[in-house]
This record gives structure tokens, C-alpha cells and sequence, in this order.
């Protein structure tokens, strides 16, 4: 299957070892990737809040973009992207007039957006095109015994009606089934569907790193070796300042928090290392220590 | 006729106990309402279940509950469809509306949390000047323009379902501040800076939504109340330019400048720069404070010196910056609100 690939900003920035493991992981799911390099952040909303028009045109764009690769699918491995993206699609979608206009401001680079876009990130990618059953069949390590929690991230389940949530597509509970999929037990938690906190950590950080902080004790309580989001942005406030989340919230954390195609990557037969699971600011022993004494266990 | 369980969680003040959950049997078509479940409860069961109602028909806004852990308005919601989103095989899971005191069983003390926090943002009309001699002509648009914050009843559902609010009480909430814009975006009102300078100068004010989409899904009136909120930050940043002390219109001005500048996020700027830039007094303890999360991710060579120093520079990216000139040149730019000018198209199935 090949798809015009949206890394996003985040993954090839602070959280490099994300990009990393869906390079890695790509050609182990028959995924070939066609990047779109010349694609412009989707705004993370924030773009948006300061001017509609900008965000609609830079999404505009990089969806003109993913068409002219030819490809039917556009993938991403962003929540936020998701989120972002399908806000302004839904706008681009909507009104022929509209989307003329926003149209117009690509005309210089000879870009135009034709609706409708398909434009899926990683977990659905992988729960509606290439099936649970396909996915199951290539798990080289099944992560039996490994207590996984899943972080959604907002932008990925809300609102459910854009985001074409519903019972037929039941999108916010994909990550649970990839979870079991691979092996893992699911562990389920409070925080599962809460907001990390990070857009508000320059405004109020304390509210923010309380958030990280009380979702990510939740899932310690609940005996979770690991967490694992499909949202970098979430990973930046659960892991990168887990440390000061453990400060605000006043209790030791020490919970290794996994992208998608890192717990992937672990199912499919990768190394620890090899998918930049060393990168992460909280290590993560158990998930590394896990991952040896499966390998152990089958050399024995 | 189909029976439903129905699993509240009840709560006595009276007794003296811990709050416990209680289940009733009750049969009623799919198609009728949680609220009549919990009622048939009420009249055939135990007449002490304590619930707030009134009009059944999604219009006083008063039987706000969490049906299976969503906030939802007990009467808009059918039987059928809340027992097929049960986690719990078959039962459906009812309890009172969170972030608000419970007083009884399912109803919470509005006036503590919901009403004050309407009260905070002045909900009345400041005219600018002595009042016309008939009516106030107003621009057909303009009221348009607010009617997506006039469809609010008032449910308190938003305000159950904050997630900044759930960690920061204090936080003025989605409720008032869309009610809020209702009077800042009408143009008989005389005191739209004043509003918007001390929304977005109070620590718990506009700067303090999370973007969490939680009150836009939990709203049964579509009022969309985080997109109110965000549409108070540009009146504050791009009407009225209030740099506020919370670092939320230098924060918006850095992340827009960043991606003009860059074409895609350039991290290790965003920080300082949201405090007002490296040498700003204010970047100073903020990154001395962030210093043990850098050095670790240096060490881990998750933040790369190159990286954090050096965006690669893209060429291709000069086309964004034109794009952004070109747009930020508009004197209007563009806006398009769906709940106003509706779906034009036949949804396609772009999903
Ligand atoms: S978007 Fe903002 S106001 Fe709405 S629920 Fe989330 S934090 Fe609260
Ligand atoms: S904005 Fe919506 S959810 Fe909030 S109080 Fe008003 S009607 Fe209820
Ligand atoms: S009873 Fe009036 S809104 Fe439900």
C-alpha cells in the first residue's frame, strides 16, 4: 500500500525517534511511504486562532500536495495533525465558495485542493486498511504480558461527529484493539481520553503539568508497565517534562511512555534500540527489560 | 416491552453514608428517554431518587448527568442508544455531572460553580452613550455573528466536561466565557477592550482553555464553547493587541511567526520566544526552570545541538512565507462558521 505520507513538525523535531520508527516500521506493513516534504505545519490550532483563513490555506495546501502525489490515502502519525487537518477540511468540504477562495491564495504555486481528501492517521490507517487480522499475522513478538495503556490525545477523539466517530467506525477505541492485536494487555484508566496539558504549558504550567501529572498517576495505579499515544505534542508533556510533572503532582512517576510505531515496532521483531526507544527522557527499563526476557525466553 | 437497566450512583447527605450505586429495572421502548427511565424509577421504585427537570425536551437545560461517562441532558438522550455505548454489558451507567459540588444524588450545586462563574463575566449589556430614541438598529451580521453563543440553555453540561477545569477549579469555563463573547461580539456593547483585556489578564481566563474539545462534544445546543473561546483571543490579540501577563498573545505571535519563518514548528525557539524572546526577563527562570528536562533530552540525544540551533533550512519554504504574506495582507481575512452558514454540499463520504 502506498500513501502520501504527513510526518508533521513535532516527530522530525523534539521527537525525532517517532519519524524514526514509522521509517522503520513502514516496509514491515507493506507501507510504502511517499513523504510530502514540502508541507507546512497544520497550525496545532493555534494557527487557526489567530487567522481561520491561514490555517484553511496552508491545510489546503498541503492536502493539494497529497493529491498530486496520486496516491488515494494520505497518512499521518500525529493526533493533533488529525485534528487540526480535519477542522479545516471540514470548512474546505462544506462550501464550494469557500474553498475557491482559499484556493485562490495557492494559485501562485499552481496547488489547488479538490475535495474530498482522505486523510487518516496511523491508527486507523492500520485498524481500516490494513485490518487486525493482517496485523496479527505479522507480530513477530506478541507482547504478551506487557501492561499497555493507551493516551489518545484529544484531537483524535473530539469531536467525535467531525472526526467521523461513530458506531461503526468506533475510532476512539482502535488503540485498545491494536493493543490486544500485538499481544498486550490493555489497561484502562482514568486519563485515557483526557487532554495532556500541553497547550496551555507557556500559558499555565502548572494546570498543564497537573494534568500530565494526575493522568499519567492514574495509569501507575492502575499497574501499567507503559503508556502508549499516537500524538507527539501528548508525548512532549507525558514524557519530555514528565520530571516537572512529578514535582507539580508531588509523586514519583517514572512511567515510559511509547509512540504508536514504537510499540509496533516491538510486536513486528524490532529492537529497543533500533526504534529510539533510548531517546526517551523517562527510560523505558520495563518495556527494554520486557522486550529481553521474551527474546530469552525463546532462545531457551 | 424491552427492559433497561439503569446504574446510578446515589448520594443521601442525609445518611450520613458514602455515596453507593443502586440499579433499577425499568421497561420502557428504546426510543424513550434516560430521563423517563430514571423517573419510572422514581414514581414505581424508591420516590427518594433526586434528579432536576422540567421542560423533557432539551430546552430548560436542567437534567445534565454523565450517562456512561458522558455529560449528556438526561432527556436528549434515548434508552437504546445509551445502552448500546454501555462499557458495562447491558447497564447504563448514570451519575452527576462532574467539576460541581453533588448535593444529592444526580443534582449538583449549579450556584456554587456554573451561575458564579456567569456571574464573573458581566452578562448583561454595557451600551456605549445615552440610549436612542426608539430601538438600536443593529447590522443583521453582527447578530449573526453571536447567535451560536444565544443558543446556550444554560445546562452546565460544557462545565462538567472541562478538562482545565477538572485540574484548575478556578477557571472561568467554557459556559461563561462563550456567554461572554455573546456581549463582546455585540456591537451595542460599549465595553468590548475592557471585557477582553480582563479575560485574557486573569490567570483563569481565555488563556487558560486547553483546547480540549470536551465542552464542543459534551454541548447539546451546539454552542461550541471553545470556539467562542478562541474567537475571545483574536478580538484580544488582533483587535486590540493586549499583550497579556499570561503569555498568551506572545505565545499565538511566536507559534504564527515560527511557521512563517520556518514553514514547519521550530521547537527550541517556541519556548523563549513565548515568553518574549531569549533575552526577555520573563524567558529567563522559565528556561532555567525547563534546564534539568533539556539537559536530559541533550543526553539522550533526543534534542540534538544542530537541531536545536539551527532549523535545516528548506528552501520550498519560501512559498509558505509568501502564502503568509499574502494572506496576513488582507485587511478581512476570511471566516467561515459552519453553525451560521450551514453545510452547503451533500457531505460526501470523504472518511
Ligand atoms: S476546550 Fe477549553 S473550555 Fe472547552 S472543555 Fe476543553 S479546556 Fe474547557
Ligand atoms: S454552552 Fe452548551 S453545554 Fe454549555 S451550558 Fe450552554 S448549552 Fe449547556
Ligand atoms: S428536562 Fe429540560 S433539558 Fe432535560
Amino acid at each position: 500500500m502506498k500513501v502520501a505520507y504527513w510526518p508533521g513538525c513535532v516527530s522530525r523535531g523534539f521527537t525525532p525517534e517517532l519519524h524514526g520508527a514509522m521509517e522503520k516500521v513502514a516496509p514491515l506493513l507493506d507501507i510504502e511511504l511517499v513523504e510530502l516534504d514540502r508541507a507546512a505545519c497544520c497550525g496545532a490550532g493555534v494557527i487557526a486562532e489567530h487567522s481561520q483563513e491561514l490555517a484553511d490555506t496552508l491545510n489546503a495546501r498541503t492536502f493539494a500536495l497529497a493529491q498530486q502525489t496520486g496516491e488515494a490515502l494520505m497518512m499521518n502519525i500525529c493526533s493533533t495533525c488529525q485534528g487540526s487537518m480535519s477542522e479545516c477540511q471540514e470548512r474546505l468540504d462544506a462550501n464550494a465558495e469557500y474553498r475557491m477562495a482559499i484556493n485562490d491564495n495557492l494559485r501562485d504555486e499552481g496547488l489547488r485542493y479538490e475535495k474530498p481528501v482522505t486523510n487518516k492517521n496511523l491508527a486507523w490507517v492500520l485498524v481500516e486498511e490494513i485490518g487486525l487480522d493482517e496485523l496479527a499475522a505479522r507480530v513477530r513478538r506478541p507482547l504478551s504480558g506487557l501492561k499497555v495503556g493507551p493516551f489518545y490525545g484529544c484531537y483524535i477523539v473530539r469531536p467525535r461527529e467531525r472526526l467521523g466517530i461513530d458506531e461503526e467506525r468506533p475510532r476512539h477505541t482502535y488503540l485498545h484493539r491494536i493493543i490486544e492485536t500485538l499481544g498486550g494487555t490493555v489497561i484502562d484508566y482514568a486519563g485515557q481520553y483526557k487532554c495532556c496539558g500541553f497547550p496551555i504549558i507557556t500559558m499555565n504550567k502548572e494546570a498543564s503539568l497537573r494534568q500530565a501529572g494526575r493522568h499519567l498517576g492514574d495509569a501507575v495505579d492502575a499497574h501499567a508497565d507503559c503508556l502508549v499515544t499516537p500524538c507527539p505534542l501528548c508525548h512532549l508533556n507525558l514524557d519530555l517534562q514528565q520530571p516537572l510533572a512529578e514535582r507539580v503532582v508531588g509523586r514519583e512517576l517514572n512511567l515510559p511512555v511509547l509512540h504508536l510505531p514504537q510499540l509496533l515496532g516491538l510486536a513486528l521483531g524490532l529492537e529497543p534500540k533500533e526504534l529510539g526507544l533510548g531517546r526517551h527522557v523517562v527510560k523505558p527499563t520495563s518495556v527494554i527489560d520486557w522486550s529481553q526476557s521474551v527474546v530469552a525466553t525463546a532462545t531457551a | 416491552m424491552p427492559s433497561f437497566t439503569l446504574k446510578i450512583r446515589r448520594y443521601l447527605p442525609e445518611s450520613g453514608d458514602a455515596p453507593f450505586w443502586q440499579e433499577f429495572d425499568v421497561d420502557l421502548e428504546g426510543h424513550r428517554s434516560v430521563l423517563e427511565g430514571i423517573l419510572t424509577a422514581k414514581a414505581r421504585e424508591d420516590g427518594s431518587i433526586g434528579i432536576r427537570c422540567s421542560c423533557r425536551a432539551a430546552i430548560c437545560g436542567s437534567c445534565g448527568v454523565l450517562i456512561n461517562g458522558r455529560t449528556r441532558l438526561a432527556c436528549n438522550t434515548h434508552l437504546a442508544e445509551a445502552v448500546r455505548e454501555s462499557p458495562e454489558d447491558g447497564k447504563i451507567i448514570v451519575e452527576p455531572m462532574n467539576n460541581m459540588p453533588v448535593l444529592k444524588d444526580l443534582i449538583v450545586d449549579m450556584d456554587a460553580v456554573h451561575w458564579k462563574k456567569i456571574q464573573r463575566v458581566t452578562p448583561w449589556l454595557l451600551p456605549e452613550g445615552p440610549p436612542p430614541e426608539r430601538e438600536y438598529v443593529v447590522p443583521h451580521e453582527n447578530m449573526v455573528d453571536v447567535t451560536q453563543s444565544m443558543a446556550c440553555i444554560q445546562c452546565g453540561a460544557c462545565v462538567s466536561a472541562c478538562l482545565s477545569m477538572e485540574v484548575d477549579p478556578l477557571f472561568i469555563g467554557p459556559a461563561a466565557l462563550a456567554k461572554a463573547y455573546r456581549f463582546v461580539g455585540d456591537p451595542r456593547d460599549g465595553a468590548q477592550y475592557e471585557r477582553v483585556k480582563d479575560l485574557a489578564e486573569d490567570p483563569a481566563g481565555i488563556y487558560d482553555c486547553t483546547h480540549c474539545f470536551a465542552c464542543i462534544d459534551a454541548c447539546p445546543k451546539g454552542v461550541a464553547p471553545m470556539s467562542q473561546i478562541m474567537r475571545l483571543r483574536r478580538v484580544a490579540s488582533r483587535d486590540h493587541d493586549i499583550e497579556d501577563r499570561n503569555n498568551g498573545y506572545r505565545h499565538e505571535h511566536a507559534f504564527v511567526e515560527n511557521i512563517e519563518r520556518n514553514g514547519l514548528l521550530h521547537e527550541a525557539d517556541l519556548l523563549p520566544d513565548s515568553y518574549g524572546g531569549k533575552l526577555h526577563p520573563r524567558a529567563v527562570p522559565e528556561l532555567i526552570d525547563s534546564l534539568p528536562v533539556v539537559a536530559k533530552g541533550l543526553a539522550r540525544r533526543k534534542i540534538t545541538p544542530g537541531k536545536a540551533l539551527l532549523h535545516p533550512h528548506r528552501r520550498h519554504y519560501k512559498d509558505v512565507r509568501k502564502l503568509f504574506k499574502k494572506v496576513q495582507a488582507k485587511d478581512e481575512p476570511l471566516e467561515l462558521n459552519l453553525y451560521i452558514v450551514g453545510y452547503e454540499e451533500e457531505e460526501e463520504a470523504a472518511r
